[in-house]
């Protein structure tokens, strides 16, 4: 049928891997569908019931068989297993050099922001053969960032980081949708991701206002915020400093010890008395409802962007 | 045939005559009579909750979604899977067949606890009630799954009061388990030991386990999403140092469990048809008691399954995808030995038949799809779109409903003391298994190709498919409108029932049809094996028919 699509279009690194799965599954279920419907009918029409005296011999089962059918599948499945768990992992390992872009879900809108400071909403410009890295997270509720063509979905929840990669392969639009109920306009909660060639892409991305990054912007919001008067290398010590804490340990007053992860340091900001450094008071206020989550996007990428202190404080 | 030589005389007084008005029905403790009250109120469940997917169907013909609004579109998928779910699918079978046939099966007067059995209806009522003026009244846009925060802070719909519903007809669900279990345990006729049991008794076993196990979790659940939106509890608010992820954990360890509430009592009926219509003994009869078992317990352990993409750790998401497959092989155990049953039998191509070997073909295909979604690599692009809605659509219509159909017209000589006419049951089959396919199966291409399910408009590109399935959904309601019409028409004209028509084993066919208000006359001594057809062939029932 003319433009009545019956696969979606494979446009990334990852999805020749889904699909290649996926007609493994499909071959195997068609497999057992048509056997076991076969047989059913084969024997149905073989063994129909000619008269009313037949009768059929006793046969209480076999345990060979029993074990064959279940022995069989249990190797299937294994190997399903194995298969499937592999393609997630590399699903879920995003490359070292990927190049982040931010996503914030809120009803009914996508919001995006390039490393560069780019914004878009409901569109994402890419450039081919670069992966990119996602951190999604919601405003509201929860949403789900779901590109088919590129086999990936992720779901954005509130409160959360959650990350998910691709690397397009393909130039062209493609589908973006929000794959998980988020109210009325759910279903137009959907936009387009533009796969360009690089070249393009340097040349959209020159296009507009020369934007503020989003570490410019950390960095212009830790100092209104005032996170700088304690947090920063030059500050007095009421609080920890943040330069080169991104990733590493942080030893707790309750003992235990937690990475500065962009999910600690969220919490930290929004909710700081939750897990307080060793060493320090729990005088920090809150700033829950006072940063929007882009903002807080941003003084985490600043955050992050701070090289350890050379020698310590 | 199933038409006696000899025409057959129905008893004088029976379980539906014995007692008159309206009281007699109201009031009463005959599990029977109590079976009949569940066929009423479900059956006008499902039709309710069909005439939702009737919209939403239509709406779904064309790409602008132009027949509703979206509020009114959310609200009609919400009625219609809190409907079917809590109020069609989980009671459907046990609650009329299983209430109907266990105490029969078993050789017992009733079930252990009568007075119970009412209440449990009683409750189901009043839940049902309650949620349906919340669904009519306002209506609730969440899905019937019901996710915060969406539910607990942004719909603007009648979530408390529908769960509240939800959270009343649970305890009838548990009272209903706990009675059978303890007639199953207590009640057995004497020489009726565990393993001369029809495995309609076992998967019905299995099921009242999930059902005391698994529904104080939901309750406490939706109690907890009424205690969030009432009085701003931080349960699952990351504002409020709660997780909305925390509800889905909660969500899902029961209502995984409760797929299997819907689907183990089907997989009973029709282990009982098989056997009937092939005249034989079962093959593998206690590996099929067994795997009930095994998926009940199994079904506790993969709820995770449904959350693969929300930021799960890759090792528990491993971990809940390799106990997911676990139960794909209790369920394909239980499918080849329904196939070797058959394997030089004596098959009988009636409309129980019929029924049975469509929800062996459906449940399978069903069930294989499941492998996809337990496959993680897979489940990440279909979890949330259509391939998930037709995969559960062939498990739940065209396995449970399958299963409930082809049991209803397998025990409604016993049930109503009538025939049903045949032809029509036939033709109607036919037009259910051939409008089902329709209606879903094209769901699993326009799923894999992306398009997200709860959308109330969608890309144009994706119209044909969704256009085939409206139209299937068309015949699949005019398949099940005939067998309304035909087993309503039968209360009264049909043929007067023998009491083993088919012929068929089990302690139900030895009474009369429709049996008396105690079931036996005397309490029956089980001398027998389970299914055994051979012996039954050689008595004198077989050869009257």
């Amino acid at each position: 049928m003319p433009g009545v699509p019956l696969f979606p279009p494979q446009a990334s690194t990852i999805a020749g891997e889904v699909d290649a799965l996926y007609f493994f599954l499909t071959a195997v279920a068609a497999f057992f569908s048509l056997l076991i419907a076969a047989t059913i009918v084969f024997f149905a029409i073989r063994y129909r019931r000619r008269s009313n005296a037949e009768r059929p011999p006793e046969l209480e089962g076999s345990l060979a068989l029993e074990l064959a059918w279940t022995i069989v599948p249990l190797i299937l499945v294994t190997v399903m297993f194995v298969w499937g768990a592999q393609v997630f992992f590399h699903m879920n390992r995003p490359p070292d050099d990927a190049m982040h872009v931010s996503v914030v879900g809120k009803r009914w809108m996508w919001k995006l922001q390039h490393p560069t400071g780019q914004r878009e909403i409901n569109e994402l410009h890419v450039p081919v053969g670069r992966p990119v890295e996602l951190t999604i997270t919601s405003e509201d509720t929860i949403h789900s960032f779901f590109i088919p063509a590129f086999r990936m979905k992720k779901d954005a929840v509130p409160g959360r980081y959650n990350t998910a990669w691709f690397q397009a392969t393909k130039t062209g639009t493609y589908h973006l949708f929000c794959a998980e109920y988020c109210g009325t306009e759910h279903a137009t909660m959907i936009g387009r991701v533009v796969v360009m060639e690089p070249d393009e892409y340097q040349t959209w991305l020159a296009g507009g206002p020369v934007p503020e990054s989003p570490i410019k912007a950390g960095e212009r919001l830790f100092v209104e915020l005032n996170c700088a008067t304690c947090h920063r290398i030059d500050s007095p010590g009421r609080g920890p400093i943040v330069h080169g804490i991104f990733g590493k340990p942080v030893k707790l007053q309750s003992g235990e010890t937690v990475i500065a992860d962009a999910a600690y340091l969220r919490e930290s900001i929004l909710n700081p008395a939750a897990k307080v450094a060793a060493g320090y008071q729990p005088v920090m206020p809150t700033y829950q409802g006072q940063v929007s989550e882009e903002s807080l996007l941003s003084l985490i990428a600043y955050i992050q962007s701070l090289p350890a202190p050379v020698g310590g404080r | 045939m199933i038409m006696s030589t000899k025409a057959a005389v129905a008893p004088k007084v029976h379980y539906l005559n014995a007692d008159y008005g309206w009281k007699s029905w109201l009031f009463t403790t005959d599990h029977k009579r109590i079976a009949l009250l569940y066929l009423v109120s479900v059956t006008l469940m499902f039709f309710l909750g069909g005439a939702y997917a009737v919209v939403i169907r239509l709406n779904l013909i064309e790409p602008t979604g132009s027949l509703v609004t979206a509020e009114t579109y959310n609200k009609l998928f919400t009625a219609h899977g809190v409907i079917m779910v809590f109020f069609f699918l989980i009671p459907a079978i046990p609650a009329t067949l299983g209430n109907f046939l266990i105490p029969l099966m078993i050789g017992a007067k009733d079930l252990a606890f009568p007075r119970i059995n009412l209440l449990s209806w009683y409750v189901y009522l009043v839940g049902a009630l309650i949620t349906l003026h919340a669904l009519i009244n306002g209506g609730l846009d969440t899905g019937w799954t019901f996710y915060t925060p969406y539910s607990t802070a942004f719909s603007n719909t009648r979530v408390i009061t529908a769960g509240v519903g939800i959270f009343v007809t649970g305890f009838s669900s548990i009272l209903t388990g706990l009675n059978f279990i303890v007639t199953i345990h207590k009640m057995r006729a004497p020489g009726l030991t565990w393993f001369r049991l029809p495995l309609f008794v076992w998967a019905h076993y299995a099921t009242s386990v999930i059902q005391i196990l698994g529904t104080p979790v939901i309750a406490v659940t939706v109690l907890l999403v009424a205690v969030e939106r009432a009085f701003h509890f931080g349960f699952f608010d990351p504002a409020r140092g709660g997780d909305p992820i925390l509800f889905q954990h909660l969500f899902w360890f029961y209502s995984h469990p409760a797929v299997y509430i819907m689907v183990l009592p089907a997989m009973g009926v029709i282990s009982e048809l098989v056997a009937c219509f092939s005249r034989k003994k079962i093959f593998g009869y206690s590996f099929i008691a067994m795997s009930s078992l095994a998926i009940a317990g199994l079904s506790f352990l993969v709820w995770a399954h449904h959350m693969f993409v929300t930021g799960l750790s890759v090792y528990a998401a491993m971990v809940f995808s390799a106990l997911s497959f676990t139960v794909g092989i209790p369920s394909a155990i239980k499918v080849f030995n329904w196939t070797a049953t058959l394997y030089r039998g004596s098959v009988s191509w009636q409309t129980p038949m019929l029924y049975a070997i469509g929800f062996i073909g459906l449940f399978t295909f069903g069930g294989l799809t499941g492998l996809f979604l337990a496959t993680l690599g897979i489940d990440v692009h279909v979890t949330d779109t259509y391939f998930i809605v037709a995969h559960f659509h062939y498990i739940m219509v065209g396995g449970t409903i399958m299963a409930y159909l082809g049991g209803l017209h397998f025990w409604w000589p016993k049930i109503s003391g009538r025939l049903y006419p045949e032809w029509w049951a036939r033709v109607s089959a036919v037009i259910v298994f051939i409008g089902f396919n329709l209606t879903f199966f094209p769901q699993f291409i326009v799923g894999y190709l992306g398009m997200p399910r709860r959308y109330h408009v969608y890309p144009a590109e994706f119209q044909v498919l969704n256009v085939m399935s409206s139209a299937g959904a068309s015949i699949l309601g005019v398949g099940y409108l005939i067998p309304m019409v035909y087993l309503a028409w039968s209360m009264r004209y049909g043929k007067i029932a023998p009491a083993n028509p088919w012929p068929a084993t089990g302690l139900e066919w030895q009474t009369a049809s429709p049996p008396p208000t105690l079931n036996f006359e005397k309490t029956p001594v089980v001398h027998e094996d389970v299914y055994d057809y051979p012996k039954l062939l050689e008595s004198k029932e077989a050869v009257l028919v």
